[in-house]
């Protein structure tokens, strides 16, 4: 579904990926686990196109992303969740599903897919005409998560879901990505979190100072102590 | 002061609220111009004028009144389309100076052009036929022409309302002048939203500036005076602020019109009263966000 090879991205003059390349196959749940700084932001924003700057090869579906605007990779099926969720200030929750669903052909069904996900998360459905910033940070989680599914992407990328969350609504979010995947979505997940993250993934790919320095299946690594020690403790 | 009945306050209170009604309609196309797009469009006031005279010249044409009241809105949409397109979006990612000094130097080209296709003495403009004369509101005759600019404004204003809050585009426009990038990764090609803004902003400027033809007249300075007034309104009522404007724009007409009942030399300055009392109390204005331009 998602190869990347060889990808290059820069911050200004600082050459923050450096020959990354990975795959993620269809219905895949894959992890990007490292240490703060380690490339992992970055490399989900090169495959949305937030990058001033990338090079290498990108391809989602068979078609190369890199030379086109992030608003054209939403339409060739790839969602994104940022770290900082990014829920609009001024607008109700029901306001920000509803802008997942703008630039969708799927708009037509709004009322009837915004009831789906209230359906899936019951925590915004009864909180749908209130402020959506005036949420708890895990249930502006949710809403974030919430408004990238809704418009039903083939691949979604996470970038640390759990942060600041309380554990009950960690475990319920995890739980989710669980659903999300028996449904056939497959999921790009970056997490501080590594044992909860490879306990849902197939595969992890490690990353260090921009570039991916070990891959393995989830199984094996969360047995490899060694690995999880020198890469992945803060 | 036996003269300064409440009758005389209660009219001059509503002639303010006509004039005010200008503002109010040039302010809102600035601030949903800057608020959308970080453009301070220092053309607006010559989109404005342009419209005053595109007016006039589709008058001269035999057209009427009516006709110009969706034509000049129209033309100079699209004219704003044009300038967005050619000349405004090549400056986007280069900082707040670029666009405002483009627009600063296309407001001389537009005013210059105006002064050889028109010349350099200004016209006056027929207030429309059903439209002359006053009517009794209550506490005295009000020229009707007044009434009706309050009528329209509303009625753009209404209609802006209802596009921004109930349509589709409109959330797009409300969620991208608050997180643009946001608005691009859920698929929204953000540069088509902030052209069909600079559209919407202009020609609103346009039909603000046939509004004001009856009042004033035309001329192809007209701009300029306003411009310098509605930035006073968009920073009193807060920079990217629609209801801002709204506010500050009526609040700026009914404290210029009655301190020109009052102290008519102070009239001109008042406002700028009005902008540096607001400042001190709320340096962001009534609804602005701080650190807009940082």
């Amino acid at each position: 579904m998602l190869q990347i090879s060889q990808l290059n991205a820069w911050y200004g003059a600082s050459h923050a990926l450096q020959d990354i390349s990975l795959e993620v196959g269809r219905g895949e749940i894959v992890c990007l686990i490292g240490r703060n700084g380690a490339g992992k932001t970055t490399t989900l924003k090169s495959i949305m196109g937030l990058m001033d700057r990338a090079r290498g090869s990108v391809i989602f579906k068979g078609q190369e992303l890199l030379q086109q605007p992030a608003h054209a990779r939403f339409a060739l099926g790839l969602a994104y969740v940022p770290e900082e969720r990014r829920i609009v200030q001024g607008l109700s929750v029901r306001e920000n599903l509803r802008l997942g669903l703008v630039a969708s052909p799927e708009k037509k069904r709004e009322t009837e897919l915004i009831g789906e996900i209230a359906g899936i998360f019951p925590r915004l459905a009864e909180r749908m005409d209130q402020e959506a910033v005036t949420m708890s940070g895990g249930e502006q989680q949710m809403l974030a998560i919430a408004r990238a599914m809704i418009a039903k992407p083939d691949l979604i990328m996470l970038d640390e879901p759990s942060e600041g969350i309380m554990p009950v609504l960690v475990d319920e979010m995890f739980e989710l990505f669980r659903s999300m995947k028996a449904q056939g979505t497959t999921v790009l997940l970056v997490e501080q979190n590594v044992e909860l993250a490879l306990d849902i993934a197939d595969r992890a790919y490690v990353l260090d100072q921009g570039s991916v320095v070990h891959q393995a299946s989830a199984q094996a690594l969360l047995a490899d102590s060694e690995i999880k020690e020198r890469y992945c403790s803060v | 002061m036996a003269g300064l009945s409440f009758d005389l306050i209660a009219l001059q209170l509503f002639a303010g609220l006509a004039l005010g009604a200008i503002y109010v309609l040039f302010a809102i196309g600035l601030s949903l111009i800057f608020g959308m797009l970080t453009v301070v469009n220092f053309a607006h006031g010559a989109f404005y004028m342009v419209g005053a005279y595109v007016g006039l010249y589709l008058i001269s044409l035999g057209g009427n009144f009516w006709l110009c009241l969706v034509a000049v809105p129209l033309l100079i949409g699209l004219f704003g389309l044009a300038v967005e397109r050619v000349l405004i979006r090549p400056l986007y990612g280069r900082g707040i100076d670029y666009p405002l000094l483009l627009t600063f130097g296309l407001s001389y080209v537009m005013v210059e052009c105006v002064r050889i296709a028109f010349g350099k003495t200004g016209y006056p403009f027929d207030t429309p036929e059903v439209l002359q004369g006053a009517v009794n509101i209550g506490v005295g005759y009000f020229p009707l022409y007044r009434l009706f600019v309050i009528g329209a404004t509303a009625a753009v204003l209404l209609a802006l309302w209802l596009f921004l809050e109930k349509t589709s585009f409109g959330l797009i426009i409300r969620a991208g002048a608050r997180d643009p990038q946001i608005v691009r990764v859920l698929g929204v090609d953000v540069s088509r939203v902030w052209l069909i803004v600079f559209g919407i902003g202009t020609a609103i400027a346009g039909f603000a500036g046939l509004l004001a033809a009856p009042l004033q007249g035309v001329i192809p300075e007209m701009g300029g005076t306003i411009l310098a007034e509605a930035f006073v309104v968009t920073v009193i009522g807060g920079m990217g602020s629609i209801g801002g404007a709204v506010l500050a724009g009526l609040l700026v007409g009914v404290v210029v019109s009655m301190t020109s009942l009052f102290a008519p030399e102070m009239a001109k300055v008042s406002i700028f009263a009005l902008m540096a009392i607001v400042l001190i109390v709320r340096p962001q204005g009534f609804f602005g966000r701080a650190g807009l331009l940082s």
